[in-house]
């Protein structure tokens, strides 16, 4: 296969993955920004939207191998992350990896599982790779985590701490689809035979490429001044709690460089800014005046304060 | 301490070399010669050494000529304390260290004492040439300290301009220091008397020639400003010493006494500031006749017994003060200040002609009136030459000038009238001061120099006072009326009054001088104290200067840091083209918010005014081309598509 890095077959897989999760081409789209910008992705929804879909549909396309682990309350870390056992022939201990030995996990329902879990799995996301048994392992590159969430007001939840949402890069939403995408549903029925049909558009080295590439996009001092606008809004706004994190600073570059690319440009527009900002900050903004995070609304109100410098 | 600092590289050391030429440059002229020549030695070396790359001069040299210079320079003063000795050892030392230029630490000790020396330069003149010279030397010096910091690519000019930058940063302060430091009377530093030798002008004694050496100096004697229209020029006398003795060669001032004469005005008086040029005199050359005198304490200024305004000490700055002058008086006319023994006095066995003439007159038995009638007849009538450069006169001066040669200068008329008259038996006397003075159109001020010296007569009347006879105008009026140029015959074109345009070039000059003068240097403890009753602080002591000086220094701060620190609107000409479109846009009822990106609200166009898309669409394209992307368009670009905007 080649291994073309131009923007365009990043381009394709978006319009062959439009036809698996229809009429959410901007969902789509943050959804592949956030692994071009090697980040984890946050699908937070009540169960049904097609969450899972679209993970599979992007590993598939992505050629990336793909593993799926359900969360609940009674699984264990080792469950993820494998275990050692011991050979009676050999007289050794033998690793048997976990599902988290993957390009794509996509980790359902992650707050369905114990926090001391859900810790193992975030630690294997910030360091990419997993220590078990006094021994490191390295995970397979690249690797992502696709996860899931029902809204945390569901029974038998354990919402995930601040601190490790901020290892999300991006949360999304898939809401439920417009008119004429569920008429379609209803009359083609489920998506999921077609996507074991998909053909995969890129292999995992042309995406580390891709990577590098929407990496080294020109982002110039106005537009870095815009994003330090934002930050300090977010920080000194009075509406959170919090401000952004640097990392989130970081982050919000590498996501507007990375949808940039996808949109096929040379350089990162405040626009590309703006189309990200709110799946970077929601889940890491929380308001003063209600419980749990910001809402798009709210941050959207909040970059609509800020002028473009 | 030198062990640890960096060693100088290569290229800094030119900056060095032209900090040290810079700051003693202007020395060279009032430096003994040896000491300007071995300065330059010194410095010819180390430029070679630099050049060539060579290793610098043994120790047991340079120690050598350190003690050649020290001993040099007390040879030269007999100190090496005290101004001038303090210069010579400044600018011979800063010399010597070029010779050990080694490290940073040498550098900035060269650039401290190239500061210092900048200041040294005051001494000799305080004029615009020499102040442009030292913002330029001290750009020079501030760039040199930069080098010794700045990375080796740094260009020679990116220096001077960020030099130029800290300078330009210092500047406000440095107008508020200037404005509000408390200013004490008198010079800053006691300067010593020689700083003044050299200055020509009026003095105590006249003999024949003094005047005409003086006539051949274009140098400004003082300057004058009238509140209204100036006088006419036929009284445009200038009243300086009043001279009663004479020796048979030279006129001498008698003792002034500390009585005021008695004087009579009349008429309208004539209001106006002078500003005299520091001349070591006490005299304050107040036009005839002045009645009000400056109140200025430091000036101590009083009429004495002859009617002439003085200070009670010498005139060691350039001073600027206040009179009132009636051109129409009489001076003593009941005769308290004459007293015979002096008016009539005459030096015995001198001029037996002159005095026998006299005594003819007297005999004739003609009124005072009548006598000087009649000498300024003879003058007029019989071959008298008015001349700038008069044949020589032997012993008997006034017989060989009147009976013989004919030709003199002012000098020579007004000092043969009053021996005619002293031997005629009416009381009489020289006066010297100045006679004219021409208004520069430039500024308005009236400009007196030292070719307009003059001397004339006074002659006592009963009644009448002290009556004012000017001989020179009976030879030649055109001296009195209009100036000494048009009076004097071709033999003498006065050096200074060649071409027009030049002498138009002139008059600015004089008048920049003048403003300088009046503004900057002139900008006196009473000058401050004007500008603060001006601001509102009438009681203006060192108490409301401090406060001042504090809170406009705070003020500064406040608003430096506030620039520096507050958020500033985008200066990319871009961004502020695309805010001027945004602005027209919400003139036309288009809500255009300032959190809009461009591609944004071109979008929103689309639908909201479909006519006005293409034009913004260009612009809009253009601007985030010029400020978002590596290799932005021109300027020109984005300027033609502003204006390609619909109205």
């Amino acid at each position: 296969m080649p291994t073309p890095t131009t923007p365009a077959t990043l381009q394709s897989v978006l319009s062959k993955a439009g036809h698996v999760i229809l009429g959410k081409p901007r969902e789509l789209q943050l959804a592949l920004a956030c692994l071009v910008a090697r980040g984890h992705l946050l699908i937070e929804d009540v169960p049904g939207l097609g969450k899972t879909t679209l993970a599979h549909t992007l590993s598939r396309l992505l050629g990336l191998s793909f593993s799926r682990v359900q969360f609940t309350s009674d699984l264990l870390p080792a469950d993820i992350l494998g275990v050692s056992i011991y050979e009676r022939e050999s007289g050794h201990f033998r690793f048997i990896p976990g599902p988290v030995f993957t390009q794509v996990l996509l980790a359902d329902e992650i707050n369905r599982g114990t926090p001391k879990t859900q810790s193992a799995l975030l630690e294997a996301m910030e360091e990419r790779q997993v220590t078990v048994e006094g021994e490191t392992r390295p995970l397979p590159r690249p690797f992502f985590v696709i996860a899931t969430q029902n809204p945390s007001h569901q029974i038998g939840t354990f919402p995930l701490p601040e601190s490790q949402l901020d290892r999300f890069l991006l949360r999304i939403r898939l809401g439920y689809p417009d008119r004429q995408a569920e008429r379609q549903l209803l009359e083609q029925g489920d998506r999921r035979e077609s996507l074991e049909t998909l053909l995969a558009e890129l292999n995992p080295e042309a995406l580390e490429a891709h990577q590098l590439a929407a990496s080294q996009l020109h982002a110039s001092p106005a537009l870095l001044d815009y994003v330090q606008a934002l930050l300090d809004a977010s920080r000194q706004s009075g509406l959170f709690r919090h401000g952004l994190s640097p990392r989130a600073g970081l982050g919000l570059l590498a996501a507007a460089r990375a949808w940039a690319y996808l949109e096929g440009r040379a350089a990162v527009l405040p626009d590309d800014i703006q189309v990200v900002f709110p799946a970077l900050a929601t889940h890491r903004l929380q308001p003063v005046n209600h419980d749990g995070h910001a809402s798009e609304a709210e941050v959207i109100t909040l970059m609509q304060s800020v002028p473009i410098p | 301490m030198s062990r640890h600092s960096p060693v100088l590289e290569r290229h800094q050391i030119p900056w060095l070399i032209g900090v040290a030429l810079c700051t003693t440059l202007p020395h060279a002229g009032f430096l003994p010669i040896w000491m300007t020549g071995l300065s330059a030695l010194l410095l010819m070396t180390v430029a070679w050494q630099w050049h060539r790359g060579l290793a610098p001069l043994h120790k047991a040299l340079k120690v050598l000529l350190v003690v050649v210079c020290t001993a040099g320079i007390l040879f030269e003063y007999k100190t090496l304390l005290g101004r001038d000795a303090g210069i010579a050892m400044l600018v011979l030392f800063m010399a010597l260290k070029q010779l050990e230029l080694r490290t940073h630490r040498d550098a900035t000790v060269v650039i401290s004492l190239g500061y210092f020396l900048l200041l040294t330069h005051y001494f000799h003149a305080q004029d615009i040439p020499t102040g442009l010279w030292l913002i330029l030397s001290t750009l020079l010096v501030t760039a040199a300290l930069l080098k010794l910091q700045a990375a080796p690519t740094a260009s020679p000019m990116s220096l001077l301009k960020t030099a130029g930058g800290l300078l330009l940063q210092a500047l406000p302060l440095m107008l508020v220091l200037y404005l509000f430091f408390p200013r004490i009377p008198g010079p800053l530093w006691g300067l010593p008397q020689d700083a003044y030798t050299g200055r020509t002008g009026l003095s105590e004694t006249m003999a024949p020639g003094n005047i005409s050496e003086l006539v051949n100096s274009p140098e400004i004697a003082f300057r004058a400003q009238f509140t209204g229209p100036p006088p006419t020029p036929q009284t445009r006398y200038w009243r300086g010493p009043v001279l009663d003795h004479y020796d048979g060669r030279a006129w001498q001032a008698g003792p002034t006494g500390r009585e005021a004469a008695p004087v009579e005005h009349l008429g309208q008086a004539l209001s106006y500031s002078l500003t005299m040029e520091a001349h070591k005199q006490h005299w304050l050359l107040a036009l005839d006749m002045p009645a009000r005198l400056p109140d200025n304490p430091e000036l101590g200024a009083r009429l004495d017994k002859n009617g002439t305004a003085l200070s009670n000490r010498p005139l060691l700055n350039r001073q600027r003060y206040e009179l009132q002058s009636f051109p129409s008086y009489r001076l003593d006319p009941e005769g308290k200040t004459v007293s015979l023994p002096r008016h009539l006095q005459l030096p015995q066995g001198y001029n037996p002609r002159t005095l026998e003439l006299g005594r003819q007159w007297k005999s004739q038995g003609l009124t005072p009136e009548g006598t000087i009638q009649q000498a300024l007849r003879m003058f007029r009538e019989e071959n008298f030459h008015y001349t700038l450069r008069p044949p020589l006169l032997g012993r008997n001066a006034m017989d060989d000038f009147l009976f013989s040669t004919r030709r003199g200068f002012c000098e020579h008329y007004a000092s043969a009238f009053v021996v005619l008259m002293r031997a005629a038996g009416v009381p009489a006397r020289v006066v010297t001061g100045y006679l004219g003075g021409e208004v520069n159109p430039v500024d308005g001020f009236m400009i007196i120099r030292q070719s307009d010296a003059h001397a004339w007569a006074e002659v006592w009347i009963k009644q009448k006072g002290w009556v004012r006879v000017d001989p020179t105008g009976a030879i030649s009026p055109a001296r009195i009326e209009s100036s000494l140029a048009s009076a004097l015959p071709d033999e003498a074109t006065l050096p200074y009054m060649e071409l027009r345009w030049a002498r138009q070039l002139q008059q600015r000059w004089e008048a920049l001088n003048n403003q300088w003068n009046q503004w900057v240097l002139g900008y006196d403890q009473s000058r401050q104290q004007e500008l603060l009753a001006r601001l509102g602080f009438t009681d203006g002591n060192w108490r409301t200067l401090i406060l001042l000086l504090g809170i406009s220094t705070l003020v500064l701060l406040v608003g430096l840091s506030l620039w520096l620190f507050l958020p500033r609107t985008s200066k990319d000409p871009a961004w502020a083209l695309w805010n001027k479109a945004r602005k027209r846009l919400q003139t036309q009822g288009i809500s255009a918010p300032d959190w809009e990106s461009p591609m944004a609200l071109v979008q929103r166009l689309e639908t909201a005014a479909p006519h006005l898309v293409p034009a913004y669409r260009e612009l809009a394209r253009l601007v985030m081309t010029a400020r978002y992307e590596a290799n932005g368009p021109k300027m020109e670009a984005l300027r033609h598509a502003y204006q390609q905007l619909p109205r």
